[in-house]
């Protein structure tokens, strides 16, 4: 089950967090604090999924990070340590292709003017911690769907 | 949006594959009807903002504003309503409190637009409030929403409970949505959302969530017509198979027979769910993860069609990729990796089990690292399998390879996990010598579960025990600090138990320590052998070398005792533990120096009651140590033996308390000659270890207290205290640290670190100046208790800022995040050097540089007791000498700073002036920035 997801740029900047499970205010600073900390210092030569040891912080014990970067966005999801890594690593790039395209070759910015958009984005795709539909067509087509309403 | 493009710098792309691509100059599509332009133009304000001053500016100014516009006479209109909404999102989720406005998100709830239902969900959604007033009214729409048979509304609301999640929505809604999701008039899309949103409220309130007539259709959603709606819905069923797996035992057929059309499909087959020509990657992945929550198909028919299909996934890893892309090849391996967690699962396949080995010993030398990574945790819980066992032995050079090479720390963990797995008594010699090489240069992150996995490998498969032993004690040499009690206390414990080891063992441990420098662990494992089947006079030489570095837990300084008493004080100790006799006490502390062979020393018979229940149970069956790989697992499964729990070992009576410590340094602290006149002094000077405010920021009130002593309470607060000890001798110190739990409440995830300050920037080729090492603690500190931990410090070269320690742990819901500096100042690691008046002034004009002395003068803040100045002087650790200034009202004081690198010369002259109430400090070194910050740091105690 999907914990959280993340998107953040390389300085740290929060794009989208979507939270699955109940996290206090502190807790959720110091989650994004800690995964752009694991996640920037990563280059190609490592694995896209990043165990945290208890040194810095227990409350990833049963947790991990699959994340996958794109010019200056890390997309990141925090998963069950038994969950499929490739599969999730894949349902992010799934996602990043349906924003693509929603947003006409989106940018770092469409996320920030759009934020609101994103979320429905998010919920169409993923939902109460789980893959909720996979199918890039069948998503647009009712992201299209709710644009054309007012 | 003219005023968007105008503001926007050059967008980076998030797909780099289109580099320096423009977007259209024409709206994209997305911005038609629904652009709030106020919103944008807000964004757009605050992203020009320049300081954090000017954005906080920028928010007040439109919170004021829309604070006005809510309470305004005008009622706003939907379209406002929602601008606002959302101007007042963005402020939250940019980090700012916001305490006004959920009216008006509820408000926008019961429109009609979805606009401005979706800004008011997604409000509610994100600032869940549980103010009771506001969720009876969320209650209320969502509930006309979800009776709305607007499927959009339907979702909206759906989407909103999902997100939620609390108790109260749990209740007005558990008993609805099975409805609506097994309803035959439901849209494909209000069942996809009502399948999750019900999974939700399964998992935070299962006692709402009533099994019924819908549990058998919502298990046949696994033949949906629509592949969305199964892949939601089997997420569903999966949960509710894990806690119900009768009632759902239906699904195993059902989800069979759905795979196998999938695997069976053409890679175009089923249109919008190919991903990359791999058909519907992520719904196998569920399928068989479902298929994982039961044991393998007891129906002949539904087992052959399922062993075919992880046959076909087997099969299709072999054939040439139909992409070049890794997306595909991601998505393909997905489903392998899963297929081969079933197979590991069902553990009945053995041809698909040997064949999952062999797929995955190809990935071991995949150029992808995930691959590899994967691979390495796959096969973890192959080689635990009876039938893959052998097969996974195979690929033993392939996995050393990895842990000699890979540069990922990670994988390297994976690959020593593998080693540790696939150990048994025919590699066992290779593994453990691999994994000991490994732990050389192993991430520290990791050295402790490395040293306690060396240590089990090295107990369960020693066939003889001189290789043990040889094993334990490597162990320690290369990895001392992360041999943890348990250890060291087996190897002894085995030892003792086995007479044919014995001579061995002695032997062993007196060469080792020969060695110039000799790990604690080394010495105290060689203090109990050797206690035991040593030779004396060798005993009390080789540890008398290690005493020092090592300090022990004693509060007695080594160096005012006489060498042999210490040495002695070392072995009663041991022996005093051992047998926690107080005869044994009484006899060797009389004698100091004849040699008292047969009394202290004679052998031990074997351990009489202090053994470890696995042995006890061991040589009742078998004699003793006769120790049999099952047995010990079986100890192992019983409570975790081997690695503590039950009897803790003879130790812990040796652990002084810190209460009984503070008290008791006073007799060996450095005022202790003239004790007698000097009581009220000892009070006044220790006392000032009082409670220190609670602080998040650096504490350097409490740091400053210890400039001239060692122990005491660093800090204090309502949750925790924190209390030192401290010893330094040379250029080497250790410190223990108590943190005591004051509340009646755990503290979870209790985690220390220590940073020296600098070393962040420091060019890492540089030498730090300060080497802090600590063990990590225990994460849990149960209420009323009291962890310990020891950092081990060695000073390099002279240095001004103390390290930190900052210390994080939940109490209650809240963490509590907490940094102190610690007391290691420069002048712990002074050496006294007492010298005569001539010899002073002599020295002192050497120093006559002007880097060299330092000089301030300062108001007494302190009074000005003549024993207090001595006493800190003393404190200090420089030697106070007498008749030496001519005079008699100065103090004067000699000392050498002990670093690694070098030895700094430091003399001092207090000169104190009652009648001002004002004292002169001078300091010189023979190293210009030592005087000055003796200088900064002496200046605050007087």
């Amino acid at each position: 089950m999907i914990r959280f997801i993340l998107i953040q740029n390389r300085a740290g900047k929060t794009r989208l967090a979507k939270w699955y499970m109940q996290f206090d205010d502190d807790e959720k600073q110091k989650l994004i604090e800690e995964v752009h900390a694991v996640v920037t210092v990563r280059d190609a030569k490592h694995t896209n999924f990043v165990e945290v040891w208890d040194s810095l912080s227990l409350s990833f014990r049963n947790f991990k990070i699959i994340y996958r970067r794109y010019a200056g966005l890390y997309f990141c999801i925090c998963v069950d340590v038994t969950d499929n890594n490739l599969a999730y690593l894949e349902a992010i790039h799934n996602f990043v292709e349906v924003l693509n395209e929603y947003f006409h070759n989106v940018c770092e910015l469409d996320l920030v003017f759009n934020f609101y958009k994103v979320y429905t984005v998010v919920d169409e795709m993923f939902l109460a911690g789980e893959i909720r539909e996979t199918s890039q067509t069948k998503v647009l087509k009712q992201l299209l769907m709710l644009q054309s309403l007012e | 949006r003219p005023m968007l493009s105008a503001t926007r710098p050059q967008p980076q792309r998030v797909f780099s594959g289109t580099p320096g691509g423009q977007k259209p100059a024409k709206m994209p599509a997305v911005s038609k009807g629904d652009g709030m332009r106020g919103l944008a133009v807000f964004i757009s304000d605050i992203r020009n903002c320049k300081s954090k001053e000017a954005e906080i500016k920028r928010i007040n100014k439109e919170l004021a504003n829309i604070r006005s516009k809510f309470k305004g006479d005008k009622a706003l209109d939907g379209y406002s309503k929602k601008k606002y909404v959302c101007k007042l999102l963005f402020i939250f989720l940019l980090g700012h409190d916001i305490d006004f406005g959920h009216m008006e998100a509820v408000n926008l709830l019961s429109s009609n637009k979805y606009t401005e239902k979706q800004i008011g969900y997604l409000f509610i959604s994100v600032l869940v409030n549980s103010n009771s007033e506001l969720i009876r009214l969320i209650n209320n729409a969502i509930k006309n929403d979800l009776s709305s048979r607007n499927p959009t509304f339907m979702c909206l609301a759906l989407h909103c409970i999902a997100n939620v999640g609390s108790r109260e929505m749990a209740e007005a809604f558990a008993s609805e949505i099975p409805r609506i999701l097994v309803a035959g008039d439901t849209m494909d899309s209000v069942k996809q959302s009502a399948a999750l949103c019900l999974l939700r409220l399964y998992k935070t309130s299962p006692d709402l969530v009533l099994m019924g007539e819908w549990t058998s259709r919502v298990v046949h959603l696994l033949n949906d017509q629509h592949m969305g709606v199964v892949t939601a819905a089997i997420s569903l069923i999966t949960c509710l198979s894990q806690k119900n797996p009768d009632e759902f035992k239906t699904c195993v057929s059902l989800a069979v027979s759905r795979l196998s059309r999938i695997v069976s499909s053409a890679s175009t087959d089923l249109q919008d769910y190919t991903y990359y020509f791999v058909p519907a990657p992520w719904l196998s992945c569920k399928l068989l993860r479902l298929l994982q929550c039961y044991p393998p198909p007891e129906d002949g028919a539904v087992k052959g069609r399922l062993v075919e299909c992880l046959e076909t996934i087997l099969n299709k890893a072999q054939e040439p990729p139909k992409s070049k892309k890794v997306q595909h090849s991601n998505a393909k391996n997905a489903i392998l990796f899963e297929a081969i967690s079933l197979i590991i699962h069902y553990d009945s396949e053995p041809n698909l089990l040997v064949r999952a080995c062999n797929q995955l010993g190809q990935f071991l030398q995949h150029r992808e690292t995930n691959l590899r990574y994967l691979a390495l945790e796959s096969m973890c819980t192959l080689a635990s399998s009876e039938f893959s066992h052998e097969a996974v032995k195979t690929h033993i050079e392939t996995v050393i390879n990895a842990l000699k090479t890979e540069r990922d720390v990670s994988v390297r963990q994976r690959a020593a996990d593998l080693l540790y797995a696939m150990c048994d008594r025919s590699n066992a010699k290779q593994i453990v010598a691999e994994m000991l090489s490994y732990l050389e240069t192993a991430d520290y992150s990791i050295r402790e579960e490395m040293v306690l996995k060396v240590a089990i490998l090295a107990e369960k498969y020693a066939v003889d025990y001189s290789w043990y032993v040889d094993t334990i004690l490597n162990l320690i040499r290369i990895a001392g600090d992360y041999v943890s009690e348990e250890v060291w206390y087996r190897v002894i414990q085995i030892v003792i138990n086995r007479d044919d080891v014995q001579g061995y063992a002695a032997k062993t441990v007196f060469e080792a320590l020969q060695a110039p420098a000799c790990h604690e662990n080394m010495v105290k494992v060689g203090g109990y052998i050797l206690g035991e089947f040593g030779n004396l006079i060798a005993v009390v030489t080789v540890l008398f070398c290690h005493l020092a570095p090592c300090s022990s837990t004693f509060s007695q300084r080594p160096r005012r005792l006489s060498k042999r008493c210490c040495a002695m004080s070392w072995l009663v100790h041991l022996q005093q533990t051992v047998h926690n006799s107080d005869q044994y006490y009484v006899q060797t502390s009389e004698v100091v120096s004849p040699v008292p062979q047969a009394t202290v020393l004679e052998e031990m018979p074997p351990f009489p009651e202090r053994e470890s229940s696995i042995l006890a149970k061991l040589k009742k069956k078998k004699g003793p140590g006769a120790v049999s790989v099952t047995e010990l697992e079986d100890g192992k499964r019983e409570g975790g033996e081997l690695n503590g729990g039950g009897e803790r070992g003879p130790e812990t009576a040796s652990t002084p308390s810190p209460s009984a410590d503070l008290l008791g340094i006073r007799s060996v602290a450095p005022v202790g000659a003239s004790l007698s006149s000097a009581g009220s002094l000892l009070v006044d000077v220790f006392s000032e270890a009082g409670p220190a405010a609670p602080s998040a920021a650096v504490n350097d009130d409490g740091f400053l207290r210890f400039v001239c002593k060692n122990n005491g309470v660093l800090f204090e607060n309502q949750l925790l205290q924190i209390g030192i000890k401290s010893e330094y001798r040379q250029n080497l110190g250790r410190m223990y640290l108590f943190y005591g739990n004051k509340t009646s409440v755990q503290f979870a995830s209790f985690t220390t670190t220590v940073s020296c300050p600098g070393e962040l920037q420091s060019h890492i080729l540089c030498r730090p100046q300060l080497n802090v090492q600590s063990k990590p603690v225990e994460p849990l500190v149960e209420g009323g208790a009291q962890i310990q931990q020891v950092l081990n410090i060695e000073c390099i070269t002279d240095f001004s800022e103390a390290p930190l320690l900052n210390i994080k742990f939940r109490y209650g819901g809240a963490l509590q995040n907490l940094t102190l500096k610690l007391p290691v100042t420069i002048n712990k690691f002074f050496q006294p050097t007492e010298m005569a008046s001539q010899d002073f002034f002599q020295r002192w004009k050497q120093l006559s540089q002007p880097q060299q002395e330092a000089q301030k003068i300062f108001k007494a803040s302190h009074g000005m007791d003549t024993e207090v100045i001595k006493a800190k002087l003393l404190g200090l650790g420089m030697a106070l000498l007498d008749n030496v200034d001519p005079n008699p009202e100065n103090y004067v004081c000699a000392g050498v700073i002990q670093t690694k690198g070098q030895q700094v010369g430091c003399l001092l002259r207090l000169e104190p002036n009652a009648q001002a109430q004002m004292y002169r400090l001078t300091l010189r070194c023979s190293k210009d920035l030592v005087s000055r910050r003796l200088c900064e740091l002496l200046a605050q105690q007087f």
